[in-house]
């Protein structure tokens, strides 16, 4: 059984179909298929933004989402990972970052979707600034976002 | 050995690297920091909250109590923010 993992960082934008069919090509054996796709939101009022710019430590953030891409594989029995992230400058609207997990059935799909974001907000080496009428300031870390990774941790 | 900024601490510091040889007794990540804050103002400001900052050596998270012999490249970042 071969087990596609493709693992990218990029500026350019991506194709959510394309990758989709990339993994799933030829294949019968994957009965699910999630995609995630988070989005450049742009704020409201005093919190508007025109643009974000993603900085990452390149040479980290991929060993790191393949670490974690590993683990997913160990815990779920999945069929095929896809995780492609941007850096540069990203407007609102855009895409920031795909993950896809393939698998027989819906819930392994589901669980490593969600273990694999919930790693990459906490743990893969990005940093978000804002830009915004009041100029540049760089996105706070969130508590809950730690408390949504911490929750995976194995016993 | 080589010194990588990110983020917040990049810009506190005025650059994104630079190549450090700390004294002997600097032992631990921890200790590094409290070196480092001590070179300037720039360091003293981007290391003003040392819980916050986060460290990796040769790419690969550590805790402030983690030993920095033999690394070749330490870097200091705020919490991540991606995804």
């Amino acid at each position: 059984m071969t087990m596609p993992v493709t693992i990218r960082l990029q500026a350019e934008d991506f194709d959510v179909a394309a990758e989709s069919a990339k993994l799933t090509r030829g294949r019968t054996d994957i009965g699910a298929l999630v995609s995630f796709v988070g989005i450049c939101r742009g704020g409201e009022g005093g919190d508007a933004i025109e643009a974000l710019t993603l900085e990452h430590y390149p040479g980290m953030a991929d060993e790191e989402i393949a670490r974690h891409v590993d683990e997913a594989i160990s815990r779920w029995p999945l069929l095929g990972v896809t995780v492609i992230h941007r850096f540069g400058r990203i407007t609102p609207g855009e895409n920031i970052v795909l993950v896809l997990t393939a698998s027989a059935h819906r819930a392994a799909a589901f669980a490593a979707g969600e273990f694999l974001m919930d790693y990459l907000k906490t743990s893969a080496p990005f940093w978000k600034q804002e830009e915004g009428a009041r100029g540049s300031s760089w996105v706070a870390a969130k508590d809950e976002d730690d408390s949504a990774a911490a929750r995976w941790t194995r016993r | 050995m080589k010194l990588l900024y990110f983020a917040w601490v990049r810009e506190r510091i005025g650059k994104a690297e630079e190549t450090l040889d700390p004294p002997a007794g600097v032992a631990t990540v921890a200790e590094l920091i409290g070196w480092l804050s001590t070179r300037g103002e720039e360091y003293a400001y981007a290391f003003e909250r040392p819980k916050v900052i986060r460290t990796a050596i040769d790419r690969s998270h550590v805790r402030a109590d983690a030993p920095i012999a033999g690394a070749r490249e330490i870097a200091f970042f705020p919490p991540m923010t991606g995804g």
